[in-house]
């Protein structure tokens, strides 16, 4: 089966796979067929557009990000190249370790967010799952949380543009605590850093800068150091 | 397009000959057993006759057959007498599993017993778990994941002891046995005189038999109360007028499985050997699951690391090639595998576990079908994948990815929620 290359926009749905697929159980909640995927779906799922043949490796993209999915265990991994004049998309690279759906949303956020010679980052951390869904046919409704994830890494691989570029206030963080607010380090970004094996404040500071401006935060991060490492490898 | 079914621990197709033999009980022979008349005494012997010959494939009294809607059954032990202790695995189908922690909410003690990486339940482990209240056991006889095959007549000997010191004890509660024997139906001895089980549960659809039907073996002077009321069918023990054609499909199939079971055991051990032997030489990091040899003869399952079951299911399903994963992302509850999980591998293995279970119909063309297809999938997907795990990894591989996300993490050798 051919690989669909780098920035193929296929305008047409490409062919079924020969005798195609069974219908499953699944009704499409938006299109009614009975088909488990629709053929947007499975167009992309066949023929994923800009994914990343060789091994993403962050230092060769503007900015990086990888999420992991609580809720099934699928992983993806994103890759940006932006405009700094215009803040636009210029290429967006993907793989990961996921089921169907995850694989076809992906493909289709990075059309989106690419096509017509880029989005600026603002507009595309308002493309939401449901944008996506839309744009493939819908996905069955246990399947929703897999689209998810594209929207995660990309929101991840965007606060981490923002913080390679020095604009820490323009970093957006969710569901945590900020705890150095002069560069919009949150408890999750140090529970990452001690995830990824950095054991001590010098550690933690080669990868994040955090409380290096700011003393008074030493002590805060270093009682979370302490505390994941103890989380995770006590 | 070729059509290849390896998914035969799911469901088999029914048998023409059980087919067959189903046929009068729908429109000809339709009368409620129930019923004094000429139609009724037709029905109640067809069931009569089909609890008979079950009864004489597992050597067990016709009496101590109960039919039942397929392997999934509830233990209606009577708590009367107060809740006790019940033993059992691990790596239960959820039709047991689910029972037992529903039991274990309405304050039955359970000791969920660990298993070995290959899959297997230690006889000792399982003596050592019993208490003097423990009430019940129950280890399945073959795994319907990793088709790993439990010692059942070494466990059955140790209730037998259990069950003699607790007479010279005064210990008055008795302690039953159950197995459930759907998978292994076909493929091992149901010979109940070897097994020492007192119960034993078993499918209909899983022996190229009808669907939604199975049956319970209660071995006499076991007490049970009753499931669900009505006309107190089946021993009281399962009320609602009998399933006459599925029954007397279950009976048909069960012995053509028996009378069949040798030699289709030789002849897809040997295949089962063949696809394992292809699979794990030909896709780098593919690994078996289960028991290299204490294995059901039709069960094959690896984990081709780095790459997401569901996705291959889909890539193999527009091939024709119908197999399973114990994905998280094609289980309802997004959980994966739990029995892959109790082997001590990371999620990731169970991410990346495909069961290949062969059948009747399965040939060595078939496999060689799977062999031609199904390496580029592999490639493919891991060219996908960002995940890189090595053979004999025990930690997940991105941990950092689910940080500040709850997940449940392990690292260093410990399991975080």
């Amino acid at each position: 089966m051919a690989m669909a290359g780098d920035k193929v926009h296929h305008s047409n749905a490409a062919p079924i796979p020969e005798g195609g697929l069974a219908s499953g159980d699944v009704i499409n909640q938006y299109t009614g067929e009975k088909w488990y995927y629709s053929d947007i779906v499975k167009d992309h799922f066949f023929h994923p557009r800009n994914l990343q043949l060789e091994d993403l490796v962050p230092e060769r993209f503007d900015a990086f990000g990888m999420v992991g999915s609580p809720a099934c265990g699928d992983m993806m991994s994103m890759g940006l190249k932006i405009d700094p004049a215009t803040e636009t998309i210029k290429e967006l690279k993907w793989k990961t370790f996921g089921c169907g759906s995850a694989i076809a949303a992906t493909s289709m956020f990075s059309v989106m967010v690419t096509e017509n010679g880029g989005m600026p980052i603002e507009e595309a951390r308002n493309v939401r799952p449901q944008h996506i869904m839309e744009r493939l046919g819908g996905l069955p409704n246990r399947k929703i949380h897999c689209s998810v994830l594209a929207d995660k890494a990309f929101r991840k691989a965007v606060n981490d543009y923002f913080r390679r570029t020095g604009q820490h206030e323009r970093v957006i963080v969710e569901g945590s605590r900020v705890i150095d607010p002069k560069l919009n380090i949150t408890d999750h970004d140090i529970e990452e850093a001690v995830l990824e094996g950095a054991a001590d404040l010098d550690a933690v500071q080669q990868k994040l800068k955090v409380g290096i401006g700011s003393p008074e935060i030493i002590a805060d991060v270093e009682q979370l150091i302490r505390f994941y490492k103890e989380k995770y490898y006590g | 397009m070729r059509e290849v079914y390896l998914d035969c621990a799911a469901t088999t197709p029914l048998d023409p000959r059980v087919k067959a033999a189903m046929e009068p009980y729908w429109d000809v022979s339709y009368g409620n057993p129930s019923a004094l008349y000429r139609q009724g005494r037709l029905a109640k012997e067809a069931v009569d006759q089909a609890r008979e010959r079950v009864a004489r494939i597992l050597h067990c009294r016709a009496d101590e057959i109960i039919f039942t809607a397929g392997g999934t059954a509830m233990f209606p032990f009577d708590a009367a007498q107060g809740k006790r202790h019940l033993i059992t695995t691990a790596i239960e189908h959820h039709a047991g599993l689910r029972s037992f922690e529903a039991l274990g909410r309405e304050g039955w003690e359970v000791t969920y017993l660990p298993v070995s990486e290959d899959g297997l339940v230690g006889p000792a482990a399982v003596r050592a778990a019993i208490r003097p209240d423990t009430l019940l056991v129950s280890v399945m006889y073959a795994n319907n994941e990793v088709g790993t095959i439990q010692p059942l007549a070494e466990i059955g000997d140790i209730i037998k002891r259990v069950r003699k010191e607790r007479g010279a004890a005064g210990n008055q509660l008795p302690i039953y046995f159950h197995s459930d024997a759907s998978q292994a139906a076909g493929f091992l001895d149901l010979d109940l005189s070897k097994l020492g089980v007192d119960l034993l549960s078993l499918n209909g659809g899983k022996i190229y038999g009808p669907k939604g039907v199975g049956a319970l073996f209660v071995r006499s002077g076991v007490r049970l109360k009753p499931i669900f009321h009505g006309g107190g069918q089946e021993k009281n023990l399962r009320s609602g007028t009998e399933n006459i054609p599925g029954i007397v499909g279950f009976a048909k199939a069960i012995e053509i499985a028996e009378a069949e079971r040798e030699a289709e055991s030789v002849r897809l051990t040997e295949l089962r050997d063949y696809l394992i032997s292809r699979l794990t030489t030909e896709i780098p990091k593919t690994v078996l699951n289960g028991h290299p040899v204490e294995r059901l003869p039709n069960n094959v399952n690896v984990s081709v690391l780095d790459i997401e079951g569901e996705a291959v299911i889909l890539y193999l399903d527009a091939k024709g090639i119908a197999i399973s994963t114990g994905s998280a992302c094609t289980s309802t509850t997004l959980d994966p595998s739990h029995v892959i999980l109790a082997l001590g591998k990371p999620y990731e293995y169970a991410h990346s576990s495909l069961r290949f279970t062969l059948g009747r119909a399965t040939t060595k063309e078939d496999l060689d079908y799977v062999m031609e297809v199904f390496p580029p999938i592999v490639e493919k997907l891991r060219v996908i994948s960002p995940v890189k795990m090595e053979v004999g990894q025990t930690t997940i591989s991105h941990p950092e990815a689910f940080a500040g996300q709850g997940a449940k993490v392990k690292v260093g050798g410990k399991s975080y929620k």
